[in-house]
């Protein structure tokens, strides 16, 4: 479970948070909001990549503050632009990236790198450089890097946005089936249809938080 | 854009270990540099071009990858041959022309982690002078692997100032490189935090990057 006790972050003294209290302990979570509204800071918060300037994020009782590595291991992060996540140029180098400071035996390396291939189908890529492949399964290749590290729970920044619709299809596919605890940020609203729970931020504040019907009504009556 | 860092294959040249590859190397080099008979010189250039044959590159593709060093060698083969000798000219060309493709087929057989272990290892010693193997290995793979995404970048930018009628411009162009650039830089370095880094373990440099901002 996540956890954030009285939370507000700051960039150079400019509050972008205030005061959110949570508690994450559904499986499926969307998060909704304008432009600026703080969704990636918080997004950024649930794994430690950012430190709340006041408060506690706590992720299975571990705190952002003080356990950083072990947070990040828990918690895995996709972010909108495949192109930045892809660190090696061919695609199982990606995929062994993570877990290299585990030094597993050659064999065992080599399995999870077929079944991290075969779940979505792109054994064929194995060995193609990750440029030649397509926004989509870049995206598909990005997740597959952060869920062979096995995380507890997964935070998507905008997984879809850069993509078409047949991709964009795929991607939502593929978190429809993640066992993991997923928290999603997006402006896809159709995305959310059958989640759990949505959240709602505008101008940093949490202004709905509900099934997703009701959430995502209230957000629309927002924006219009 | 296609960059031919590694093809795949899996040749005896493919299934050699890095370092001995990065070894060959080295001394086929130190040794071309030492021997200046052009017999010599061509019957080396020829096991170069058999050596590529058993690796089983297509010449297309090796020639690709060589043009450019090639236009240079051919420039200076020609200044050798109208200010030095003919047989100086000779000599460069062949030596040069071995050495190429040579370094080509390295890269071409090789995989990156591979290469960057390998780099890793033996700089592993250094580590006691305050080098970090690991975070110059992983700078290096970052290198390589953003050589095409910046490319495209590029490619993308001038465009969208040609749409807009600004291709003459430099700063239309280098303005907005060097801007997507380090966000780029930003979001990478981001990325691999969020993916276990493993290039500085537990040293204070992670922890000051995660508080950062
Ligand atoms: N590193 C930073 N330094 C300073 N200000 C920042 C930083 N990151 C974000 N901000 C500011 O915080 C506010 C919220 O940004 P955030 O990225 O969380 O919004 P968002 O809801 O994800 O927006 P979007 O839908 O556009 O992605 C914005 O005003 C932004 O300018
Ligand atoms: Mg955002």
């Amino acid at each position: 479970m996540i956890e954030l006790r009285d939370v507000s972050h700051a960039f150079d003294g400019r509050m972008i948070l205030h005061d959110v209290h949570l508690r994450l302990d559904q499986r499926r979570i969307g998060v909704v909001g304008a432009n600026g509204s703080g969704k990636s800071t918080f997004a950024r918060l649930l794994n430690g990549l950012l430190v709340p300037t006041q408060g506690r994020v706590l992720v299975d009782g571990l705190d952002t503050r003080t356990d950083g590595k072990a947070v990040r291991r828990a918690v895995g992060f996709v972010f909108q632009n495949p192109d930045s996540q892809i660190v090696f140029p061919i695609v199982s180098e990606d995929l062994a990236f993570g877990l290299k400071p585990l030094r597993l035996p050659r064999a065992e390396l080599d399995a999870r790198i077929d079944a991290a291939l075969r779940r979505y189908g792109m054994e064929r890529y194995r060995d193609h450089p990750c440029h030649h492949l397509s926004g989509g399964e870049k995206q598909l290749l990005a997740l597959s890097s952060v869920l062979i590290m096995e995380p507890r729970h997964v935070i998507l920044d905008e997984p879809t946005t850069l993509l078409d619709l047949r991709n964009r299809n795929r991607v939502v596919e593929a978190l429809g089936d993640l066992p993991q605890r997923i928290i999603v940020v997006s402006h896809d609203l159709d995305l959310f249809r059958d989640f759990d729970r949505v959240i709602v931020f505008d101008g940093g504040r949490i202004v709905a938080d509900d099934d997703p019907a009701p959430a995502l009504a209230h957000y629309v009556s927002l924006m219009s | 854009m296609t960059l031919g860092l590694h093809l795949p294959g899996d040749s005896v040249i493919h299934r050699l270990p890095v370092g001995w590859k990065i070894g060959c190397l080295l001394l086929a080099s130190t040794g071309l540099f030492l021997v200046s008979d052009p017999a010599w010189l061509a019957l080396a250039l020829a096991g170069v071009a058999i050596l590529v044959i058993v690796a089983r590159i297509p010449p297309s593709v090796m020639a690709r990858q060589m043009a450019p060093a090639l236009v240079i060698l051919a420039i200076l083969v020609a200044v050798q041959a109208i200010f030095a000798s003919g047989r100086e000219a000779l000599e460069l060309g062949l030596r040069f022309g071995a050495l190429l493709p040579l370094a080509c087929l390295v890269t071409f057989t090789s995989r990156v982690s591979d290469m960057i272990e390998f780099i890793e290892r033996i700089t592993a010693p250094l580590a006691r002078i305050g080098f970090d193997p690991a975070a110059v290995a992983l700078a290096l793979t970052l290198a390589i692997r953003f050589i095409p995404v910046l490319f495209q970048l590029m490619t993308e930018i001038r465009d969208a100032q040609r749409a807009r009628g600004l291709e003459r411009s430099p700063l239309a162009f280098f303005a907005p490189l060097l801007i997507r650039t380090l966000k780029m830089a930003h979001e990478v370095s981001e990325a691999i935090e969020a993916r276990g880094d493993p290039a500085p373990p537990d040293g204070p440099a992670g922890r000051s990057r995660a508080n950062r901002k």
